[in-house]
């Protein structure tokens, strides 16, 4: 029924060389054809922010794009958030200690949004950080958790910086 | 010494695997062979099929089927939904079909579903399938739908009222024929959808080498879809299991069971092959239930102190074409207006209306928000008419202290006497008005007035029945690996009830979260199940897991007595361990312990034991547990664009003993953020034809990061008498005192203008219409 083109993407440090159609879009072919299923599709219309990934290290919500347009482009999902099988990145911490996820569905979109920012603005004010997820929807927290979180998980980044 | 779990701020056992990608949602949910569908869904309010061609559909390449009634017909022993709780007060029944068959009653209604190879063939080929409506007259305002002359939701149905009943006690006539003063309201309030940020789901698969069909759903209530296909389909109960994956958010309309949750499993069984259903959005906004309108008119009778003497009037409530849930919600908004004051005599008449749209059914809260609402916009009134300070009108009638526990004269939906168990209301009212700032808040406000800022302060005060039984079972079990299993009917949907059944379980095996594996919505675990609603899961199902968790205590140390050959007060569990508690390394492993009873062919087991060590129990509570709460909100209005920024919000909230602040404070601030919305930016409209014209949630507002404010909990802690835990429920309560504290403090700050607020949500327009409104009168009374 529909065309394909062959693609070749990295994700989380992961080459792929695949076949895809032509009309899936990046949430869908990560999700559905290559098993990752971390990054989360709430709207697929580009409201809720659930599915954002970093595509070439900018935020970008994997739902309004097409998989053909990552070809030849770094991606990070969830996923390759954590440094390894065993320990989570500071931001992961500090949502956990903080309460920053209930259902966790929104969580994978929160966790890449904030990757962006804190890189960006590693040391945001409480308002920095309430607009910089403002374009993700969360029901269940009342935010409260996840805006603290980002606060602590710029300090634990800060002191992790300043250690090394 | 072991550590305790229950009270403290434990970290969360659901994170580690939400955090780094590793949930396991519905739509995470595979199987080799896994086929996709796509339901066709009416697109009209009320329309007659005259005929379904699906012969383009099937001519797709990648289709594998498309399935109509009448494929569905004889595998359906009972081919409707009947899941309307029983109540006298019904006066038609209904039910929802799988697939419509020859009427549509509201957009969105599923008529066909298309199996193919991956959803976008499946809609492709869904928008292939050709039916013939003929378009009817469709109704959506519950008030004119229940005027005589009015057009039916259903073809050839009698009228559009579904129930009626009355909520009262005591001698309202009398109470208001004496009253010095009368105040009349008329409210409109609405709420929208539950809008959870995963849709709902459901993949089906038939195993015809074991005769059993397994339904993965993203219900809160895995047990009653169980049940309800058995009956539907005729089935024996051990041929359908349902398990209930992570859910991501449940907020009420995923406890309903829905013709989707039939339709999957029958194409499954008819295609003899795995398939997949997930919503999405867009079939949120017209094919999951929401709440929507209710009507109130209502009038409260004082004397000349304020204190209230009566409260009477009438709601109709929009109940949605079809009976989804039952006559609960307005039950629940009737029943709650008097529940924090003392009100001598009460009645209110409730009817509700059939409309052309999706079925209504509770969202967090569940009716009670409204109910709260109403009472406190009347409070308000009185305290405008008779010049007294809001919080004094409100103190002189809450339910004092010393009261407790206090029997209101008002019977449960169930029948039971409703008992305000615990608390003490007036002074959660002053710990709120002392944060917020209240008394000096005049001069701030003043001040603020002087520069041309409009502020106000709002408050109200909340009693939200909680705990809904009779019970909810826990299995809780120690096996041979030395890890707990707590297997329970239950339902977790992002609450944390993993963890909190795990704190308490841990509480009684040496504090050790890790060694504990938690199995909640997995109908083959457990026989019985109620599921996750009415904040009742830590009080019904939290109990359940304690006395199981005594008594496998109990038998645990037991067996160590016996093995160890000391006496049992010697023993305590501690890090996977029964031990001597003055020597330490006498000591039997949990796993150890648990192998001793799982028996050996020929040998005894240890002297007088009872095979396992497994313990079930359904702690059984039909009264409920009344937690209660106030809230205060500060705001500006800005009186050119009508937009309402929230300054301030505190709540204070008692929900008995409480399990883990973290996990508690969370549910408060998550409820209040969604109480927030549903004043201020909530709103699932309605053409005249039905059709729904906020359908993406670019168009319906949730409330974001930069519209919530820093919410401050308060806490007080009033055991409740009605478990062993003593607990309440949480997960809705903080929803309830948003709408009221947020209209009254936009009213306080508008009242140099007397804007008056009879309705939620209000939306800046809205606001800006009732400066101009009120400006007008002003100009009519005094020209100059």
């Amino acid at each position: 029924m529909s065309e394909t083109r062959k693609i070749a993407v990295t994700i989380n440090g992961k080459r792929y060389e695949e076949e895809v159609e032509v009309r899936w879009t990046l949430a869908d072919f990560m999700r559905q054809q290559l098993g990752l299923t971390g990054t989360h599709l709430g709207c697929e219309h580009g409201v809720c922010g659930a599915c954002t990934i970093l595509f070439d290290g900018y935020s970008a919500r994997s739902c309004l794009m097409l998989a053909v347009q990552a070809d030849g482009h770094e991606i990070l999902t969830v996923e390759g958030i954590a440094p390894s099988e065993e320990q989570m990145h500071p931001l992961q911490e500090a949502f956990r200690d903080n309460h920053g996820l209930q259902c966790g569905f929104c969580t994978p979109g929160m966790l890449t949004t904030l990757l962006e920012f804190l890189r960006d603005n590693p040391d945001p004010t409480e308002q920095e950080v309430r607009i910089a997820i403002s374009g993700n929807l969360c029901r269940c927290t009342g935010y409260q958790g996840i805006v603290a979180a980002a606060l602590d998980a710029a300090q634990r980044l800060k002191a992790a910086k300043e250690a090394s | 010494m072991s550590l305790r779990t229950f009270g403290n701020r434990v970290g969360r056992i659901e994170d580690p695997a939400l955090l780094t990608g590793k949930g396991r949602f519905i739509d995470d949910i595979k199987w080799p062979e896994l086929a996709h569908a796509a339901f066709v869904r009416s697109p009209f309010g009320h329309a007659a099929i005259t005929a379904i061609d699906t012969s383009a559909a099937l001519e797709v390449p990648g289709v594998f089927a498309v399935y109509t009634a009448a494929d569905f017909a004889p595998l359906l022993k009972i081919d409707r939904l009947i899941v309307g709780l029983p109540s006298p007060a019904y006066r038609q029944d209904v039910n929802r079909p799988v697939l419509a068959k020859d009427e549509v009653v509201h957009v969105g209604e599923p008529v066909a579903i298309v199996i193919a190879k991956n959803r976008y063939i499946a809609e492709d080929a869904a928008a292939l399938v050709n039916v013939d409506y003929e378009i009817l007259p469709a109704i959506g305002d519950a008030r004119a739908a229940l005027e005589k002359a009015s057009p039916t939701v259903h073809r050839g149905a009698p009228h559009n009222l579904l129930a009626e009943f009355d909520v009262a006690y005591g001698d309202v006539a009398r109470a208001f024929a004496g009253a010095p003063h009368v105040f009349r309201e008329t409210l409109w309030q609405h709420r929208g959808g539950g809008h959870s940020l995963e849709c709902r789901g459901a993949v089906a698969r038939y195993d015809a080498n074991e005769e059993r069909l397994t339904l993965f759903s993203s219900t809160q209530t895995p047990h009653t879809a169980m049940r309800l296909l058995c009956d539907m389909l005729g089935w024996d109960e051990h041929r359908v299991r349902v398990i209930t994956p992570d859910v991501g958010g449940g907020f009420g309309p995923k406890l309903i069971f829905y013709p989707e949750d039939v339709a999957v499993p029958l194409a499954a069984i008819l295609l003899q092959r795995p398939v997949k259903w997930v919503e999405d959005r867009r079939e949120h906004f017209v094919a999951t239930t929401q709440e929507r309108d209710q009507f109130w008119d209502v009038e409260i009778a004082v004397d000349s102190e304020a204190r209230i003497l009566g409260v009477r009037g009438t709601l109709i409530h929009e109940h949605g074409a079809y009976t989804a849930r039952g006559v609960n919600l307005p039950y629940e908004s009737a029943q709650t207006v008097t529940l924090a004051y003392e009100v001598p005599a009460y009645h209110l008449g409730v009817k509700l209306a059939l409309t052309n749209k999706v079925p209504v059914t509770p969202v967090r809260g569940a009716g009670q928000p409204q109910g709260a609402f109403a009472m406190e916009r009347l409070l308000d009134r009185v305290a405008r008419e008779l010049r007294i300070d809001r919080a004094e009108v409100r103190r002189r009638n809450l339910v004092a202290a010393e009261k407790m526990p206090y029997a209101k004269p008002l019977k449960s939906r169930g029948g039971m006497q409703v008992v305000l168990d615990s608390g003490n209301y007036p002074e959660m009212q002053r710990m709120v008005l002392d944060a917020v700032g209240w008394d000096d808040f005049r001069a701030r406000q003043l001040a603020a007035r002087a520069s041309g800022r409009y502020i106000g302060l709002g408050l109200a005060n909340f009693v939200k029945g909680t705990g809904r039984g009779p019970f909810e079972p826990v299995t809780v079990r120690l096996g041979p690996s030395g890890k707990i299993h707590i297997m329970t009917g239950a339902a977790a949907m992002g609450q944390s009830t993993k963890t909190m059944l795990a704190q308490i379980v841990a509480d009684q095996f040496g504090g050790a979260m890790d060694n504990i594996v938690v199995t909640a919505g997995d109908t083959a675990v457990i026989p019985m199940g109620m599921g996750g609603f009415n904040s009742r899961q830590a009080v019904m199902a939290g109990s359940s897991a304690h006395l199981a968790a005594v008594k496998l205590r109990e038998k645990t140390i037991a067996i160590g007595a016996k093995l160890l050959n000391v006496s049992i007060d010697e023993l305590d569990i501690d890090a996977g361990f029964v031990h001597v508690r003055a020597r330490p390394k006498i000591a039997a492993s949990l796993g150890d312990i648990a192998r001793s009873v799982a028996g050996i062919p020929g040998l005894a087991l240890p002297g007088g034991i009872a095979p396992g060590l497994e313990t079930s129990e359904a702690f059984v509570r039909d009264e409920m547990a009344f937690a209660n709460g106030a809230g205060a909100a500060e705001v500006e209005v800005d009186t050119e664009t009508g937009e309402v920024v929230i300054r301030k919000f505190v709540i204070a909230h008692d929900c008995g003993r409480v399990i883990n602040p973290m996990i508690v404070d969370g549910q408060i601030i998550g409820a209040a953020a969604h109480g927030i919305g549903n004043a201020l930016f909530e709103w699932m409209g309605f053409d005249a034809d039905c059709q729904p014209i906020t359908a993406t949630l670019a168009d319906y507002i949730l409330i974001t990061s930069t519209e919530t404010p820093h919410i401050e909990v308060l806490h007080m802690e009033s055991p409740s008498p009605l478990n062993p835990l003593g607990v309440k429920g949480v997960g809705e309560c903080g929803v309830m005192p948003s709408a009221p504290a947020i209209m009254s403090a936009i009213e306080d700050a508008l009242s140099p203008f007397g804007v008056k607020i009879t309705r939620t949500p209000i939306m800046p327009s809205e606001i800006l219409a009732a400066i101009h409104a009120a400006r007008r009168e002003k100009l009519r009374a005094d020209p100059l």
